[in-house]
């Protein structure tokens, strides 16, 4: 009977667990990158990722992604084991992905980016509809035409934005989205990770401060590729183990 | 895919053009114009494969002729053995797909990255030269036909489907090959502008990218490869039959690098250029074919250097430029040209800065 219980228990916090990794280790030759991560991700969740150049926060990113096989430890999202998936397997499970550089498709049109995002799960129709929708939330619809290879960086960020959101995922991933941005980018950045928090859980890799309290989310804190502690923002740079390795330099 | 009314027009244009073109040609062409274009024809086919997988899939293959000469031996040994020429093109098309869908696998699903591609099928189609060249002798055949080495096999005339009593020799070859090119052409057009062929392209444009939007590039890559084996493999059927004969030189470099040339010379990134390419280099080589001064080969290499140099886009790609900037739609393709040419656009800039310092002073 207790046992039963015990297995019901297990069951419902499984359920709430969108990413789940287990031992999660990434050597590069002689160099470990990540050393026995685990960690979980609850649905609805919108949590940032921080620490120090070299802490292993986009090693451990790329894993989750599938950009990267885990030397040791598993990876599971919503329950389904991902260790060792292809990027697009992954991408078909509904996460969405950004990475660090602005991946994009320089030679074509803004409009056409997004589009071939909301294609791949929608008719003709309804993703044609979806794209026009998209690129206004994006505030790009002055320059749908033009070939994204043109725009300014923060644009093409944005485009890559417009792609994740296109593919209406339930769980997106994202690499430093406001790496290389003016403030006033960063500000309209934020806002449209909060507006994707609404319907998606989130990882955000991040090394801005300020754009971590804006977006406002838990923070998990890597340091020499392990998980250094979990916390609300305050918590953690309350923390004087966390200001001395990270903060600390910054204030 | 982006509705392009400009696109949609030209598309019917040159659809007009080719059936004009299909109904008048061949009755009024002398004898050996006809001949020659029969010849052509299969070399145009040839680069519009090659212009489908490099200049919408990024797929650099230099062997098209591997697919090319499979497709034409296909054709001869099937016709032989059953006398039934319409399986036989079904035959050499499906076999040239497998084939080049076979190679595909190894290529994309073992990540041979761009360099090696090329090096790979050029080496596949060299290989199958040598070993065509070795199948003399009465023991190498398949079942009636024997595949005779440097000599070939002949390639028996078609027959038309219905009526297998008429053969298709000399100017209704000329209809069959250019309604094929023509058709072929359309159906090449339809993909690139499905959604099939847009990943394609954004896969050209970003392999990571499409891969994280849940594309397996992998598997676009290969489908490409397959339809660009199909072609080429059916211009192999009609190169055979120009010539009633299909031997090991179909895999030759001077083939391989030709389509190549033809792609560079019209345009990458375009269907029709290969094709005006293709019926291009006939022109000149049927000007120039007569007379002693000059050797042919050395026009037509003087001609790719000049190209490469001077027009490294292309023809097709050069005249479009051109036109569109006449006809006031300036300002739209300067926007998509800048992206690909960062230095020319700072100079741009820069210039314009100067006219407001001026203005200033």
């Amino acid at each position: 009977m207790a046992l039963a219980q015990k297995r019901e228990r297990q069951r419902e916090r499984r359920r709430q667990t969108v990413v789940e990794t287990r031992g999660l280790t990434m050597r590069f030759g002689g160099v470990t990158a990540n050393q026995d991560v685990d960690f979980a991700l609850e649905a609805g969740e919108l949590r940032c990722l921080i620490g120090p150049n070299g802490a292993g926060k986009s090693t451990f990113f790329k894993c989750l992604t599938g950009q990267l096989t885990p030397s040791e430890g598993s990876v599971a999202i919503r329950d389904i084991d991902v260790t060792g998936a292809e990027p697009h397997d992954i991408a078909g499970l509904g996460v969405g992905i950004k990475t660090q550089v602005p991946n994009v498709f320089d030679g074509l049109s803004v409009e056409e980016n997004v589009w071939l995002s909301a294609r791949r799960t929608h008719g003709a129709d309804r993703a044609w509809a979806m794209t026009a929708e998209t690129v206004e939330r994006v505030r790009l619809g002055d320059i749908r035409r033009r070939a994204v290879g043109t725009l300014a960086h923060g644009q093409r960020q944005w485009v890559e934005l417009g792609m994740v959101m296109a593919g209406e995922p339930w769980l997106v991933l994202l690499d430093e989205p406001a790496a290389g941005m003016t403030d006033e980018e960063t500000v309209f950045t934020a806002e449209l990770i909060r507006e994707i928090n609404r319907t998606a859980s989130l990882i955000v890799v991040e090394h801005d401060m300020n754009f971590i309290r804006a977006i406002a989310g838990r923070v998990t804190v890597f340091h020499r590729g392990r998980v250094l502690m979990e916390g609300t923002m305050d918590q953690v740079s309350a923390d004087q183990t966390v200001r001395d390795v990270y903060l600390g330099h910054k204030h | 895919m982006t509705r392009d009314r400009g696109e949609d027009a030209r598309l019917i244009a040159l659809a007009v053009l080719a059936i004009a073109a299909l109904l008048i040609l061949p009755g009024t062409l002398d004898f050996s114009t006809a001949y020659g274009l029969i010849s052509a024809i299969p070399m145009a086919l040839l680069g519009l494969s090659l212009g489908l997988i490099w200049g919408y899939g990024g797929i650099l293959c230099f062997g098209q002729t591997a697919f090319f000469g499979i497709g034409a031996y296909a054709y001869a040994v099937w016709a032989v053995n059953f006398g039934d020429t319409t399986g036989a093109v079904v035959c050499a098309i499906v076999l040239g797909a497998a084939f080049a869908a076979a190679l595909g696998y190894f290529i994309f699903y073992g990540r041979v990255s761009d360099v090696y591609l090329g090096a790979i099928t050029l080496v596949v189609t060299l290989v199958l030269l040598q070993v065509m060249r070795r199948t003399s002798g009465p023991e190498y055949k398949i079942g009636d036909a024997l595949l005779g080495g440097f000599n070939g096999t002949g390639a028996p005339p078609m027959r038309v489907p219905w009526d297998t009593g008429t053969m298709l020799i000399g100017p209704p070859l000329l209809y069959v090959s250019l309604g094929a090119l023509i058709v072929c052409y359309f159906v090449c057009v339809a993909i690139t502008r499905s959604h099939f062929g847009r990943v394609c392209v954004a896969i050209r444009e970003n392999e990571t990218r499409a891969e994280l939007l849940g594309y397996d590039a992998r598997l676009y890559k290969l489908g490409l490869f397959a339809i660009g084996g199909g072609l080429a493999a059916l211009a192999g059927v009609l190169s055979g039959l120009a010539v009633t004969r299909v031997t090991p030189e179909l895999f030759n470099l001077k083939n391989a690098a030709t389509a190549i040339i033809l792609v560079i010379v019209g345009g990458r990134g375009t269907l029709i250029g290969p094709v005006i390419a293709a019926f291009g280099i006939f022109y000149l080589q049927k000007s120039l074919g007569s007379q002693q001064t000059v050797n042919l080969d050395l026009v037509l290499g003087a001609l790719l250097i000049g190209f490469v140099l001077l027009l490294p886009q292309g023809l097709v790609p050069a005249v479009m430029t051109l036109v569109l900037r006449r006809s006031g739609r300036r300002r739209d393709f300067k926007a998509t040209r800048r992206g690909r040419r960062p230095g020319r656009a700072a100079t741009r800039t820069g210039r314009g800065v100067d006219r407001d310092l001026q203005a200033a002073e």
